[in-house]
């Protein structure tokens, strides 16, 4: 029987990155002891023989993304990633403390723009963002929010600190899969789930929610809210359904909603019915065709004039990719310092602004040996790695940030931490980031105690998006050893107490042995008379 | 329930119907030809063709062909594959209604076409028949268990009831010009799993008028043409109802039709049904496709899409 972990340690070592799992060769750091030791007797084929079983499951339910026009199972490997509760507090503080600043710099931008003022952003920097739009200035949201739901990148650095990557602030998604592994987890690996207290995921649904109807127009009592998919061809369609099915809400297009006289109607089998909140999947260019791109017909004409109206709540608010520019990014630390007066809690990594002229220099002499990455792409699309890239990629890469300094931002390479991944037949060490997910309902911000960690499944690869061949783990927060939920027992019974039995199911009535035996004589004599003599 | 959703449904319950009771057709068809030494099977293959609504094909109509074309062809929606392939993509998008139990029921289905279309190569195509069997089954039995009764169940099970229609009628116009005795006729009874129900009702053998009696207008087989279409009404009239109640004429355009195609059926006597039957088969068919379309025009009408224009043209 082949050890899985087989190796491991010499390729860990090699990535020279933090590893989750190991301290040091074959010693498991504290909270992935008992994991370590529900895994280590377990066999290749074992665990083959499960990841398929999980295949078929994900196949089955539709879980699938769409790679090139191809509906593909979103890989998720059976290995958890695990983090204990006062590593997690850090996290939840952090973002809790980003999104909070993100929301306060988003309200100011499209409102008095004080920070602009101010001198803390350049004003150009902002009037240049391709998200900047001036059809969202003075849009104000019923109950001051922009961001509903909001996913913060996070990577661990090689000291094993985290920090923060990326804040998505238009419409992340991913949290689909984070339900989704979770289920598909306790079915195939049921064994692990009992020696870990593991924190639930499944009620991201319930919270949002509760944040889609908080956020709607304060005259409308019962709002009803919707989820707004560009439609089945879209490669997240499956969390746009999954999303609104746990809500209990109408999955609609584009082509379901009218706007007439600002206020916003589906079409339905009993005639047009009024639409409040509008928790849209679409990109701000898709979404009005009045304001945005006039040729699309996955939007609705109209929207974002109602909005302004107050008569319908867009969720997440229009224009808010202006916060979550990349070059924006580097300026997150300051706003933080700006707008709470705190220190930031998740530092950022290592940046370079390139239009200072001497940074650029800086950059431009080393690119061999930094990430550089597009400002406002999402997905991995256009990064490129400098240790990785040819000669010619970088001189056209140099030409291009020539061109427009504006467009790029450039850092360290971070070697993301690795964890334990199945790959053929053993537990190779691959590169993770996490992504928290959080909703804002106006009173509290809530992170969703997990959230999506990512792997880079090809060996050495340090892009861990899923259109670029990447994977998932569940991601277990464990929940602390005294926490007062657990010893609460079903109905409140006092420790200690059976429960009453209730009396068991009626059954019916059955031949009695008599019977049976008569007929089964019955038979044998039969047998008996037609054998031929 | 969005127009649009509804309209998936109502499409759901067609084509799981359909690739259902072609299954069961064909399943017959092959079974008959295998049996039945004096049959001749070309012309019973384009027989069955022309009352599934395929023209002849250049190709040979022996039992094998004709499976090719109504089993297996991926572009015909009316084959199995077509129609569980056109539910499974009405189920995709209604995700958010339909229960996620059918759903799965519907896409494991699909995912699974290809290999039990292997299967059925290698064994014959009877496995294949047996598994869309089963599996619309199910999709049938979770409908019933896991759709609460609101307006999406009713969509589908009036599409489903509209099918039912549509495909016996289409069954019953493909034995009618053939002698009253033949075996045929337990055969047609096969295929709709109505012969060992017929034989209970009746206690005799199989005869011509009333296999159509039988699966025309008996009034408790919920696969017979009177019994789906008082579905189709009941429905109908559910989802009419809560939109005011008409205490004269009725205004909703598929609940006349559907009414009056049940009056119909159901005041002729037995001799009458048997002498009427080409012409009535043909106004089933009819009655099928008009009562769909006034549904859609009802329903799901929308508008297409706009597009914006960005210059004024020159």
């Amino acid at each position: 029987m082949a050890d899985l972990f087989e190796g491991y340690a010499a390729e860990a070592e090699a990535t020279a990155a933090w590893d989750e799992v190991f301290e040091a060769p074959d010693t498991p750091r504290g909270v992935y002891s008992s994991l370590y030791d529900a895994l280590q007797p377990l066999s290749s084929s074992d665990l083959a023989g499960r990841k398929a079983a999980l295949d078929r499951a994900f196949r089955d339910a539709g879980i699938t993304f769409n790679l090139f026009g191809e509906e593909r199972p979103f890989p998720l490997d059976l290995v958890p990633r695990l983090l204990d509760n006062p590593e997690w507090e850090i996290i939840e503080r952090g973002i809790t403390q980003r999104i909070r600043t993100l929301e306060a710099f988003l309200a100011d931008v499209y409102g008095r723009a004080e920070v602009l003022e101010d001198g803390i952003v350049p004003r150009r920097l902002v009037l240049s963002s391709a998200h900047f739009h001036r059809a969202a200035h003075g849009i104000d949201p019923p109950n001051g929010v922009r961001a509903h739901v909001s996913g913060i990148d996070l990577i661990r650095d090689e000291q094993g600190g985290f920090r923060v990557l990326e804040d998505n602030v238009r419409v992340p998604s991913g949290v689909s899969y984070v339900v989704e592994n979770r289920r598909a987890m306790t079915r195939v690996f049921p064994e692990l789930f009992a020696t870990h207290r593991v924190r639930p995921v499944a009620d991201y649904a319930a919270h949002l929610l509760y944040a889609l109807r908080a956020a709607g127009p304060p005259d409308v009592a019962d709002p009803t809210v919707v989820v707004l998919t560009p439609g089945v061809y879209n490669s997240a369609y499956f969390e746009h359904a999954l999303l609104a099915r746990q809500m209990g809400v109408e999955l609609v297009e584009g082509r379901d909603l009218t706007v007439r006289n600002n206020n916003v109607t589906m079409r339905t089998t009993e005639g047009d019915k009024p639409v409040h909140v509008v928790y849209r999947r679409i990109d701000d260019d898709w979404l009005d065709p009045l304001h945005f791109r006039p040729e699309s017909v996955v939007g609705c004409a109209g929207l974002l004039n109602a909005a302004r109206a107050g008569r319908v709540t867009i969720a997440n608010a229009v224009g808010n990719g202006v916060a979550d520019d990349k070059l924006m990014y580097t300026y997150v630390p300051d706003l933080i310092r700006y707008y709470l007066g705190e220190e930031p809690i998740l530092a950022n990594v290592d940046t370079y602004r390139l239009e200072e002229p001497d940074q650029r220099a800086h950059v431009l002499e080393r690119l061999d040996q930094l990430v550089l990455k597009p400002v406002d792409g999402s997905g991995g699309k256009g990064i490129v790695i400098g240790p990785q890239a040819s000669a010619a990629e970088l001189d056209a890469l140099r030409a291009k940030i020539e061109a427009d300094p504006r467009g790029w931002i450039a850092q360290r390479v971070v070697r993301l931490s690795t964890s334990p991944t199945l790959a053929d037949d053993r537990l190779g060490p691959r590169h993770v980031d996490l992504r928290p997910f959080a909703v804002n309902d106006g009173t509290k911000i809530w992170v969703l105690p997990g959230g999506l960690t990512r792997v880079a499944l090809p060996r050495g690869s340090l892009i861990v998006n899923s259109s670029q061949g990447g994977g998932s783990k569940d991601t277990w927060v464990l929940a602390p050893e005294a926490s007062t939920r657990e010893s609460v027992s079903i109905r409140n019974r006092p420790a200690g107490m059976s429960p009453p039995v209730a009396e068991g199911p009626d059954i019916g009535p059955s031949a009695s042995s008599d019977q049976q035996q008569q007929q089964q004589q019955q038979q044998r004599r039969q047998l008996v008379v037609v054998r031929p003599c | 329930m969005l127009s649009r959703v509804a309209e998936s449904l109502f499409w759901i319950g067609r084509y799981s119907e359909r690739a259902e009771h072609t299954a069961r057709i064909l399943d017959v068809h092959v079974q008959r030809v295998l049996e039945d030494p004096w049959l001749d099977e070309a012309s019973a293959g384009r027989e069955l063709l022309a009352v599934m609504g395929l023209p002849a094909p250049d190709g040979e109509t022996d039992s094998r062909g004709v499976t090719e074309l109504l089993a297996f062809d991926p572009d015909n929606p009316s084959s199995i594959t077509g129609a569980i392939c056109a539910a499974r993509e009405n189920a995709r998008g209604a995700r958010d209604v339909v229960s996620s139990e059918v759903w799965e029921c519907l896409n494991a289905t699909w995912n699974d076409l290809s290999h039990s279309e292997q299967l059925a190569r290698r064994l014959g195509p009877h496995v294949f028949f047996r598994t869309i069997r089963e599996r619309t089954a199910m999709l049938a039995g979770l409908v019933d268990a896991t759709l609460a009764r609101d307006d999406g169940w009713r969509f589908l099970v009036l599409g489903r009831s509209l099918e039912r229609v549509d495909m016996t009628g289409r069954l019953l116009s493909s034995s009618i010009s053939e002698d009253p005795a033949s075996q045929s006729w337990v055969s047609l009874l096969r295929s709709c799993g109505a012969h060992e129900a017929y034989l209970r009702t009746y206690r005799r053998a199989v005869d011509a008028s009333r296999v159509a009696e039988f699966l025309l207008l008996d009034r408790l087989f919920p696969r017979s043409v009177y019994w789906s279409l008082s579905m189709a009404e009941q429905i109908l009239a559910e989802l009419d109802g809560a939109r005011g109640r008409a205490r004269f004429t009725l205004d909703d355009k598929a609940r006349r039709i559907v009414g009056r195609t049940r009056t119909e059926l159901e005041f002729r006597s037995v001799d009458e049904l048997v002498d009427d039957m080409p012409d009535l088969l043909v106004s089933l068919q009819r009655t099928c496709s008009t009562v769909s379309e006034a549904v859609t025009t009802r329903y799901f009408a929308r508008d297409a899409p706009r597009s914006w224009a960005t210059e004024v043209p020159a």
